[in-house]
């Protein structure tokens, strides 16, 4: 069952159109929520009046700062470091606004068409400012010290902050020292110092349900009931229940179906604020469905990085000594709930699956006057890997080294694994926890046919072609802890319920789990029952995110089932006079090993289980078993991609005409929905390297708010993605030696279709930035110098 | 993303919409396919307080041919030009510019006559009514019927000639005869995106001299561009690949494109030289 294409157990519901989204949730009475937002990206607020809105028949009522001005700002779920406190974002704008999008004043009204025109008669002026836009230029003041005081909200004085937020440094080795002596090492002539530059545009996910969340009080329950979380439900319910002033074990929280998450769906937003609170104070339900042009601008942006590497490398085999970097992340305007996770792991994950001897990475995160940013699939990975990656290409042509053959030179060689880097990867030590980063390039190589294809493209390019091959090599990280529990229960009927704390974003949550309990069990994973994402029905549960579920729910599923094995046996045995040890599992029932007509069914078992037999039998009442999973550690998958690309001379235009990924992901626990996570990633990771880019006009505008400028690839845009699953390096980490799937289609594409263009065009270091435009080819074409 | 207030009309004749448009035309809009007005009002950018949908007004759709000429009514969608199957340059140019139009949804519903209506300087419509010097028939409550050509139709970004009283109910194109070469080729990002430059081409070459040359862009102006640069280096010469190339030539230094985040002029021009000459080897049967 572990390692089977089973079907998932999600898609009767959704294929029938069944399923719940937060859109779905219709509660009598509900007031639609719609935020007004501001129309330019930096400005004093003048007015905000919103008495035009209020005369409109069925606007019920309207905020603004001043109506909510008790609330404090939005604040971290991850990477909380201290000085980005005075950065964080007020739930509405507070005397500023700065980025167009931001939340200026709110309108209730009966129904969305109403609260929509409501919004448009709020009276909103305000001072323009210059716009600051530039990440990698010197910093800006950027807030007073009255604000810096009141967003850190700890009565302390705070002075006025720049516009870096923070900067700070991660490293191991001693890179000080191994630059002093290469001045020395480079005129000996045996090494030589590299340095390279690389840009990411700022772009991010877009799930295909926006966000949106419907918040009711009830009063004979005294609930706070909020249905449409995603992600993190059990973190929202806290900082919800801050928020509004109430007692955690008042407020419900619970996942509908999700429409995608990739990173900025489910996180503490604004709305979510907005939502929860006017539930409280209006005590009627709210409704707010974000719509495409707000999820453009009002949700996290992503990546926007800029990469300065200075390397110091061995001529003769492209041995990396050592590597200096620096990077600008464009921030946006506010530090929202991720804190500084995002650079945090662009710097950790940095070397990748090199060894590296001497390395620093020095982060600066930069407030811009744009929508503030966040994780998105594979964040600090996709812009990293292809900073990396991009130097080592460029180390390799420089020094007319194989590519193929630099990167093994500074793999992180297989016996030395569990490899530790001395350095801090969200807030754990990174030990690379397994890995044969050279056996994976083989098998690749092999299966796809790498000297073939490299055959192929020379003949082409004989023929006057621009088509090129390239690949690009990463290390992802997953299953991030500190812990995830579960509860496999079964009835009297024999069917069987795991309740845990996970969340499904979509991704197939349900069915892995399901796998897991029905292999311990050896039973058909179909029936069974998956309980999650509800913090009214499980106690603990960390969330959908940092590719972490498989990891750690499936271990904590796998804990349970084992639990409950155990219990039914000694059920069993207690039955059948016999010991322990003479009675087994046998698919779905336990039977005594000398006399298999003795068998007890899971659901007979769970009616010897009821409470006064139980107690006969000096067992807790009930046919379950809880089963908890706890880390320090992240697993660290491991994986490349390879891209086939050919370019039109006249358009610029590029094709991508294959794309190969080989991933290692130590156990594949359903090698489908393993290949759907890569293959969707992959689509992600093509819009982000040739599509989608938030552009801003100078006065801080932005120029890409509806999916006619803002491109993302569809169906026709996508290669097939061909793909080589592999499971050579078990995690030893956890029970199932899974690690995870989530992120790793994404992380290598802009660092394997940029190697790819460089290798069409024959230009070496051509690209340096994504997204690789048609603009930007049909120039580097007329640079083309071979025939 | 929600409209602003509207009445919404369903007349069930043409005269029984006409009397509605004229109660009053400053605000009101005629609703066919709705691919480009129901958007627009959902996004806030049009807020028509009258909507009157001639979904169900009869006589509106089809093609038809009478002598040289090809009727096309208004409310024909994408669809059924695309599945057209008049013989001939101009069904093939037909058949070959809806498939450039949107996506299967998009083309099921959207309108012909709706896409001309509303002027977009990158629809495939209006550069084939520019390119072939169209008659549009329009019909008003008070005036009755007049025909506006291509040339006074378009008049800048989503702007015509037609009064805001007016419906367009037909519009209608020359049947090219057999020594005509027509051909369309597009650039856009992605398929079924509106090209960021479009060329069409109608070439009526006999004995091998081209005996008229028909040229009009989309993307590199306000509304379609017809190539006169182009047309005279064409018209008159013997065909050769390398005239068309230097017909290319002279319309990429003829246009003025504009530039935004999708390209900028220089580009355009760029695809202008590369997109003129494949429209006419498409016609030609390559590509």
């Amino acid at each position: 069952m572990i390692g089977d294409r089973a079907r998932r157990i999600e898609d009767p519901v959704l294929l029938r159109g069944a399923g719940r989204f937060a859109a779905d949730t219709v509660r009598s009475g509900e007031l639609h929520m719609r935020v007004v937002r501001s129309p330019v990206a930096h400005g004093r607020i003048v007015k905000v009046d919103v008495s035009q809105a209020l005369l409109l028949d069925g606007v019920v009522t309207a905020w603004t700062f001043d109506d909510i001005a008790e609330l404090p700002a939005i604040g971290f779920r991850l990477t909380p470091r201290p000085e980005l406190i005075p950065y964080r974002q007020p739930v509405l704008a507070r005397r500023e606004v700065r980025y167009v999008g931001e939340p200026v004043a709110v309108v209730f009204a009966t129904s969305a068409y109403l609260a929509e025109d409501g919004a448009e008669l709020v009276d909103v002026e305000i001072e323009p400012g210059q716009a600051h836009l530039q990440a990698d230029t010197e910093p800006i003041p950027w807030i007073d010290a009255e604000q810096a005081t009141w967003a850190s909200n700890t009565g302390d004085q705070v002075a006025a902050q720049d516009s870096e937020a923070t900067t700070f440094v991660e490293e191991y080795g001693d890179i000080d020292a191994a630059f002093a002596k290469a001045d020395r090492l480079v005129k000996k002539g045996t090494h030589r110092v590299f340095t390279t530059e690389a840009r990411i545009g700022r772009h991010t996910a877009v799930p295909m349900e926006c966000r949106g969340l419907v918040a009711s009080y009830d009063e004979s329950d005294q609930l706070l009931v909020v249905d449409g979380a995603a992600k993190v439900p059990f973190w929202n319910r806290e900082a919800i229940a801050a928020m509004v002033g109430l007692p955690p074990h008042r407020v419900v929280v619970r996942e509908t179906h999700v429409g995608g998450g990739f990173g900025p769906r489910g996180e503490l937003y604004p709305e979510d604020v907005l939502v929860t609170v006017a539930a409280m104070r209006l005590r009627r339900p709210i409704k707010w469905i974000e719509d495409r042009q707000e999820h453009l601008v009002a949700t996290n942006h992503s990546r926007g990085q800029h990469h300065r590497i200075q390397a110091l490398v061995r001529v003769e085999d492209g041995f990396i000594e050592a590597m200096d970097a620096e990077f600008f992340l464009d921030q946006g305007a506010y530090v929202r709930t991720h804190g500084a996770t995002v650079a945090s792991l662009t710097a950790s994950m940095l070397p990748g699956p090199y060894v590296i001897p001497h390395f620093r990475a020095r982060a600066r995160v930069r407030l811009t006057h744009k929508t503030p940013a966040g994780t998105y699939r594979s964040p600090g990975r996709y812009e990293g890997t292809f900073a990396r990656e991009r130097l080592v290409d460029t180390i390799a042509r420089e020094l007319g080294l194989d590519p193929a053959t630099v990167r093994r030179t500074n793999f992180i060689p297989a016996d030395k694994m569990p490899f530790e880097r001395p350095i801090q990867a969200m807030g754990t030590h990174l030990v690379h926890d397994s890995g044969d980063y050279a056996l994976l390039l083989d098998k690749v190589s092999e299966r796809f046919d790498f000297p073939g294809i490299r055959a192929e493209v020379e003949g082409r390019r004989a023929q006057g072609e621009l088509v090129g091959f390239g690949f690009g090599y990463f290390v992802e990280k997953s299953g991030i802890g500190p812990f995830e529990g579960a509860r496999v229960a079964v009835d009297g009927a024999g069917q069987v319920t795991i309740s845990c704390g996970a969340s499904s974003v979509g991704q197939g949550v349900d069915t892995v789990l399901a796998q897991v309990v029905a292999d311990g069990l050896q039973i058909s994973h179909e029936p069974i029952r998956v309980v999650r994402g509800r913090t009214d029905l499980f106690e603990y549960g960390r969330g959908a995110f940092a590719t972490r579920l498989a990891v750690m729910a499936g271990s904590a599923a796998a804990i349970a089932t084992e639990a409950l094995a155990e219990k039914a046996r000694r059920v069993a045995a207690h039955e059948f006079k016999v010991s322990f040890e003479e009675v087994e599992l046998v698919e779905g029932g336990v039977e005594v090993r000398e006399n298999r007509a003795q068998r007890l069914t899971l659901g007979e078992i769970a009616q010897l289980l009821e409470p006064m037999n139980a107690a006969a039998m000096k067992e807790e009442p009930g046919f379950s078993a809880d089963g908890w999973f706890r880390t320090d550690h992240m697993t660290y998958p491991y994986g490349l991609h390879a891209a086939v690309v050919s370019i039109d001379r006249e358009t610029g235009h590029l094709a991508i005409e294959r794309f190969i990924v080989g991933y290692d992901v130590g156990r594949a626990l359903n090698p489908t929905l393993v290949e759907g996570q890569i293959t969707g990633g992959v689509a992600q990771g093509i819009g982000g390297a040739v599509y989608e880019e938030f552009l801003y006009s100078e006065d801080g505008t932005p120029l890409c708010t509806t999916f006619m400028d803002y491109l993302i690839p569809t169906v026709r845009e996508m290669p097939d993605v061909e793909i080589l699953l592999t499971e050579d390096a078990p995690s030893p980490l956890n029970p199932l030696g899974v690690k995870g799937a989530g992120e790793g289609g994404t992380t290598a594409v802009a660092a394997a279709i940029g190697s790819a263009v460089d290798d069409a065009l024959r230009i070496p270091g051509a690209i340096t930035s994504v997204p690789i435009r048609p603009l930007l080819l049909r120039r580097l074409v007329d640079q083309v110098s071979i025939p | 993303m929600k409209p602003s207030p509207f009445e919404y009309h369903r007349p069930e004749s043409l005269e029984e919409a006409l009397g509605m448009l004229a109660r009053d035309p400053d605000e009101s809009k005629v609703l066919a396919g709705g691919q480009s007005l129901v958007p627009m009002m959902n996004f806030r950018l049009a807020s028509p307080t009258r909507l009157i949908d001639i979904n169900r007004v009869p006589d509106l759709e089809g093609m038809s041919v009478s002598g040289d000429r090809l009727r096309v009514a208004a409310r024909t969608r994408h669809i059924d030009v695309q599945r057209n199957e008049l013989p001939g340059p101009l069904g093939e140019l037909l058949r070959e510019a809806a498939g450039h139009v949107g996506h299967l949804p998009i083309r099921t519903r959207g309108t012909f006559g709706g896409s001309i209506a509303h002027c977009d300087a990158a629809s495939e419509w209006c550069q084939v009514a520019a390119l072939l010097d169209a008659e549009m028939t329009v019909v008003s409550a008070s005036r009755g019927e007049r025909t506006i050509q291509a040339a006074d139709f378009f008049q800048s970004i989503f702007t015509t000639s037609l009064e805001l009283d007016e419906i367009l109910v037909a519009v209608t194109l020359p049947v090219l005869g057999e020594t005509w070469v027509t051909g369309i080729a597009e650039f856009a990002r992605r398929a079924g995106d509106f090209g960021i430059v479009t060329a069409t081409t109608a070439l009526n070459i006999v004995e091998g001299v081209v005996a008229e040359a028909r040229i009009s862009l989309g993307g590199v102006h306000e509304i379609p561009f017809r190539s006169e640069a182009a047309e005279t280096v064409l018209a008159g010469q013997a065909f050769t690949p390398e005239l068309v190339v230097a017909a290319a030539e002279a319309a990429a230094d003829e246009v003025d494109p504009p530039s935004d985040v999708h390209g900028d002029a220089d580009y355009r021009r760029d695809l202008v030289r590369a997109l003129l000459p494949r429209a006419v080897r498409s016609g030609m049967g390559a590509t």
